[in-house]
């Protein structure tokens, strides 16, 4: 067993009207600071003691379906991030 | 409130039932209002009934409940669980919402308010989802809506093209659902209240849906705040006595 870091990147769809991220640009731009486009989404790090990785990926899966996003709305992507103690 | 508060208020089932006379009603009229950490508009949903004759009675997020035992379910407005995630994600993935899926699948009327319309479509008892408002604020303030559908147990008597003055306070309150999916709600007749002046960019101004039984229905406005006169408006009211039947 190992232990097993998958992260999941959750973003909005593009359809979607991006408010968090239009706000970040307004800020941006205020500061002046030049952005062509801004998104906003969240990042969950889940840990995992598996036997091997894609146990670990396919746990990751069913949470983020089930819960961690909303497929209306929002898309999501596993990121495998570390294996420790093998 | 404290979490501690509502804990205790939940354990006395009824704090606030002054009438004393609750013995007297029926489980007819017997409504679960479900609470969740951070609602905030428990109290006002709760005399909001017991001002129409009804008999609530407090759910807590860690109940399960037989279904028979009440006539209707209300999930009131304000937050749950931080909101984090998504408003209401948290809140439809709790024990109370396994009740709630039977008693939707058993018929019962069930009204969600605000966070309960997120709770609801979180937990796919109704279509569709709520994002940020268009305007990027947190919004509270009066809105007319339009009755699309009536619904046969919330605001009953109401009939299509009927208006009503109700507040709402909301900061991701913006219907939002696919454009097929949209035309097939309008179609299944699944569409409850629209806003007049659209507040929050909904799409097609929507306020209020049903799901396609018609049993679970669901708005962003509180027509728990408009009761009285002195509130601004006695609008809400009949949203809960056509539960009396």
């Amino acid at each position: 067993m190992s232990e097993f870091k998958i992260g999941v990147r959750v973003m909005p769809r593009e359809v979607i009207l991006d408010t968090q991220g239009r706000a970040v640009e307004k800020l941006l731009k205020q500061k002046q600071i030049e952005v062509g486009h801004c998104r906003v989404g969240r990042f969950v790090e889940l840990d995992f003691n598996e036997a091997s990785q894609d146990m670990a990926l396919s746990k990751a899966k069913l949470i983020a379906e089930t819960v961690l996003h909303n497929p209306l709305i929002e898309t999501f992507e596993l990121i495998p991030m570390s294996v420790t103690g093998r | 409130m404290s979490p501690t508060n509502i804990r205790s208020d939940h354990q006395q089932k009824n704090p606030s039932n002054r009438s004393g006379n609750s013995s007297a009603k029926t489980s007819r009229s017997k409504v679960g209002v479900i609470r969740f950490p951070g609602t905030n508009c428990d109290r006002d949903v709760f005399e909001a009934l017991e001002m129409v004759g009804l008999n609530p009675e407090w759910l807590w997020h860690l109940d399960r409940f037989e279904a028979k035992k009440y006539a209707a379910l209300i999930l009131p407005g304000g937050f749950s669980f931080g909101d984090y995630l998504r408003a209401g994600a948290l809140a439809s993935r709790s024990p109370v919402m396994d009740s709630v899926r039977e008693a939707a699948q058993y018929g019962m009327p069930i009204l969600g308010i605000c966070n309960g319309f997120q709770i609801l479509c979180e937990s796919h008892l109704l279509p569709g989802a709520l994002v940020k408002n268009a305007s990027l604020r947190f919004q509270d303030q009066w809105v007319n809506l339009r009755l699309v559908n009536s619904h046969r147990s919330f605001g009953a008597t109401l009939q299509p093209g009927a208006s009503l003055a109700l507040p709402i306070a909301h900061g991701e309150g913006r219907f939002y659902t696919p454009l097929d999916e949209l035309k097939r709600l309008w179609d299944a007749q699944q569409i409850w209240f629209t806003y007049s002046e659209n507040p929050n960019g909904s799409l097609q101004d929507i306020a209020g849906v049903m799901n396609k039984e018609k049993n679970v229905v669901a708005l962003m406005p509180h027509p728990e705040r408009a009761m009285q006169a002195w509130m601004g408006s006695e609008d809400g009211r009949i949203i809960f006595e056509t539960l009396l039947g």
